[in-house]
């Protein structure tokens, strides 16, 4: 994006006013589309229904400030940034008072809150963000000069940072990695690892799995499935109706788990080798639907939008995590004579999912280095190439949908056991859509940019519950931001599955 | 090139002493209402380097995508043998094709662009090292008897890195390789699966003088070293005249000549079917056959 005819970065160059005027005032039209409907009308419940409320104020606020701050970024670009400092600082001092006392109570706190420019305290927040950035980044361009001014003018300063970020974290993964092992397998002993701090790690964990699942088909094989969130229902299905109707336990029953899913990945699989990129998107998005469908429809089998319920926890070889066991029988506690801690099962849910999900990321690696492996990213590659060296694209598809929703299929009955309870409600297509950003924000093909975008898709959501609606917004925020800063995902680097000569050479 | 008898012909017989590596008989190949090729007969042996030439659009790709499978013929007769066996390519499927030995190139070159070019190599064995495995079963058990197939393959990948010196090169992707490079890349990748017949599709397209000088060289010693019979679709006559034991001459679908280099530069209706109808003197060929490489190396 950097311009190389551009001018000298000591010398501000031409600046066109208008120019700047006409994109911040487009930046100002879009906002004011997007704002109407996001901002300006709000659902309040009220005695005897629901009532729209309109905020014109918000709205207005939002435009101004989406043109203020894009006419401030047309100054940076222009090396102008002593207006843009003044201006956004000046804002700075104004807002974050208001925003403190905003957050206390009492009479000052209400004429705080008509002064600021949103209703929402995380809005303000936010906009209070935005324009500490802008304000720190003409400062420096300000107080530097030409070489921050010329960073600031490169387009996106970001994406060269990343670049370097990522390259850091490529090196640092092969010491990385065992401080990550090592952290998830203590974490549950860590100080603040309460039971609310445990489940979103055990949610998390579960998110992880499925994206080194479906990192096989999308990353590998190269099949843009939508669908695989209905792979993930199949296991869970699976499980919940072996335990409630036959009584099996988890451990039993979740090798027959994967293996329902895994030949419902291969018969969804059958009618879509043929189709490719946004054609197989759509239909695997439609088989997704269609499962869950059928889930809720299917009566007598499924017991449709009611769920199952009752669906028993997984053991400890055996022994259940209960307080007071039924005669004759223990219980993990006094088994091992420890106290009760409703904690245990946790924790132990924990180690179960996270034995699971690493299960899934060393096969994962092994089968890559295989044959077959090489073969999915030879089809992905080209697929008349793989044809004309002898790869059968029927069956190698069929094996990256079948092992792919194997691991959905394992993961689904650990949500099952975990939850006690699924219906349809748990399998919408938004899961599928969640666990595809996963693979894809954390860098197709990365094992360890599936973790760290779980963690920023499914972990921070979750801890910044108290965000509320506007949790769903900063989920697409991170989206776009990752997107345009790093269009290839976070951790987009491939490493040869096999080297002729330097670290990991094959021995001759 | 000149119209005296060429001294440094190969002095091979025409007629193959034994039955051919591949039988082409009455092959069309009829997309809707367009004839791309029409009842096209021949036979190439094996051991021989056998040239299909013609002018743009006369339907060179066309036979080598009906002989691969990527096509299914209208009409004909195609038959591969080797290994004691003839295969009937008319009713097979693409990938069983290429099991049963045959191998190609594209004339737009498709490696696998984001795996490194040592990769390319061993994908291309890819059905030998999927039955060492056992359709990934003891691969995944990590037994002996698969560790010893990849280190085959691995010698074979190497092997051909060495012949196309890019054993420097290996771990990079074969994406950001040169041109030329990704050319022959392509070749040794045909040559991994250990073929019966390789089918070359324009390799000199876009290749330089000394790029093209490798290349015949490589492909004489592919020729000499390795039991295999080469089909070559090429527009470089300096290449095709210097290297074919055979050529056939196609045009709008139709075979118009067929026999040694010598022969084939001296009939009538391959000047015709290469000048139109106008010029008729054979030295004319040369000066044309060079514009034809001018042009194929723009492709
Ligand atoms: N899949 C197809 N559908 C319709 N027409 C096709 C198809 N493939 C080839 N043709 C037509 O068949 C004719 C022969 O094409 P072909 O690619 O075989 O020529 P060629 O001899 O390889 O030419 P070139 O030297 O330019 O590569 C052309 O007229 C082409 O348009
Ligand atoms: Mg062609």
């Amino acid at each position: 994006m950097t311009d190389a005819t551009a001018p000298p970065p000591s010398a501000p160059g031409p600046f066109h006013v208008r120019g700047a005027l006409k994109e911040a005032g487009l930046a100002a039209f879009v906002m004011l589309g997007l704002s109407l409907a996001l901002i300006g009308a709000r659902i309040d419940d009220v005695s005897g229904g629901l009532a729209v409320r309109w905020r014109p104020f918000d709205v207005l606020a939002a435009v101004v400030v989406a043109f203020l701050g894009r006419l401030g970024l047309a100054f940076l670009r222009a090396g102008r940034p002593a207006p843009v400092a003044l201006a956004s600082g000046l804002s700075c001092a104004a807002l974050a008072p208001l925003l403190a006392v905003s957050a206390t109570g009492g009479g000052a706190a209400d004429w705080a809150r008509t002064a600021l420019p949103f209703s929402g305290f995380a809005v303000n927040v936010l906009v209070l963000v935005v324009v500490v950035v802008l304000a720190l980044r003409a400062g420096l361009a300000w107080r530097f000069g030409a070489r921050a001014g010329a960073r600031a003018r490169a387009g996106a300063p970001g994406a060269e940072t990343m670049d370097r970020l990522a390259s850091v974290a490529r090196r640092a993964a092969v010491h990385a990695v065992p401080v990550l092992l090592l952290a998830a397998v203590l974490f549950p002993f860590l100080p603040f690892a309460d039971r609310r701090i445990l489940d979103i790690a055990i949610l998390v964990v579960t998110y992880v799995m499925l994206g080194w699942g479906l990192n096989i088909v999308v990353g590998l094989a190269g099949l843009l499935d939508l669908g695989y969130v209905a792979f993930y229902a199949v296991g869970a299905y699976a499980y919940a109706l072996l335990a409630t109707e036959m009584g099996l336990g988890f451990w039993l029953c979740l090798p027959f788990a994967g293996v329902m899913a895994a030949l419902a990945g291969v018969l969804l699989g059958f009618p879509v080798l043929r189709l490719r990129g946004d054609y197989l998107a759509i239909v695997t998005l439609g088989f997704g639907e269609m499962i869950r469908i059928v889930l809720l429809n299917w009566y007598e089998v499924t017991n449709g939008p009611d769920g199952i319920s009752g669906i028993p926890k997984p053991t400890f070889f055996g022994l259940p995590f209960v307080r007071s066991p039924p005669e004759g029988t223990e219980s993990f506690h006094t088994f091992f004579g420890l106290a009760y801690a409703p904690i245990d099962r946790i924790v132990f849910l924990y180690y179960v999912i996270l034995a699971m999900a690493l299960i899934t990321n060393q096969f994962t690696l092994r089968i890559r280095k295989l044959p077959v492996g090489r073969a999915w990213e030879a089809l992905r590659e080209d697929e008349t190439a793989s044809r004309s060296l002898g790869i059968n694209p029927r069956n190698t598809k069929l094996t990256a949908f079948g092992i792919g929703a194997m691991f959905a299929g394992f993961a689904g009955s650990f949500f099952a056991t975990r939850q006690g309870f699924i219906s349809p409600e748990s399998f919408v297509f938004i899961e599928s859509a969640v666990i595809l950003a996963i693979v894809v924000l954390g860098g197709m093909g990365s094992q360890v940019g599936v973790v760290l975008a779980a963690v920023l898709l499914i972990g921070l959501p979750e801890i910044f519950r108290d965000l509320q609606e506007f949790r769903m917004l900063a989920f697409g925020a991170t989206m776009v931001l990752i997107m345009t800063w790093r269009p290839r995902g976070l951790l987009a680097h491939r490493e040869p599955t096999i080297r002729l000569s330097g670290k990991g050479a094959v021995r001759r | 090139m000149t119209t005296a008898p060429d001294t440094t012909e190969p002095a091979r017989p025409f007629s193959p002493p034994q039955r051919p590596l591949l039988d082409v008989e009455h092959l069309t190949m009829r997309f809707g209402g367009l004839v791309a090729v029409d009842d096209v007969s021949f036979a190439a042996a094996p051991g021989d380097i056998t040239a299909i030439i013609g002018p743009n659009g006369a339907g060179k790709t066309t036979v080598f995508n009906c002989l691969t499978g990527f096509y299914r013929p209208s009409v004909g007769r195609l038959a591969l043998r080797g290994n004691g066996r003839e295969y009937l390519l008319e009713r097979m499927e693409c990938h069983d094709i290429a099991r049963a030995g045959m191998a190609r190139t594209f004339q737009s070159i498709r490696l696998f662009p984001r795996m490194s070019a040592f990769e390319n190599l061993v994908v291309a064995q890819h059905n030998k090292l999927m039955r060492a495995s056992g359709y990934t079963v003891f691969g995944l058990l990590g037994t002996r008897s698969y560790a010893e197939a990849e280190a085959g393959a691995v010698e074979l990948a190497r092997y051909w890195l060495e012949k196309i010196g890019l054993v420097d090169r290996a771990d990079d992707d074969a994406g950001n390789l040169a041109y030329g490079q990704q050319r022959r890349l392509e070749i040794a990748r045909a040559m991994c699966t250990e073929p019966l017949l390789l089918c070359l599709d324009e390799p000199a397209a876009g290749l330089n003088p000394r790029e093209s000088a490798e290349l015949e060289e490589l492909l004489l010693f592919v020729r000499e070293r390795h039991d295999v019979g080469i089909l070559l679709i090429e527009h470089d006559m300096s290449v095709v005249m210097k290297i074919s034991d055979r050529i056939v001459v196609l045009d709008h679908g139709r075979k118009i000549a067929d026999g040694t280099p010598a022969a084939v530069r001296g009939a009538p209706a391959v000047i015709r079917a290469y000048l139109g109808e106008a010029d008729g003197a054979d030295t004319d060929t040369h000066t044309r056959a060079d514009t034809r490489r001018d042009a194929g190396m723009g492709a």
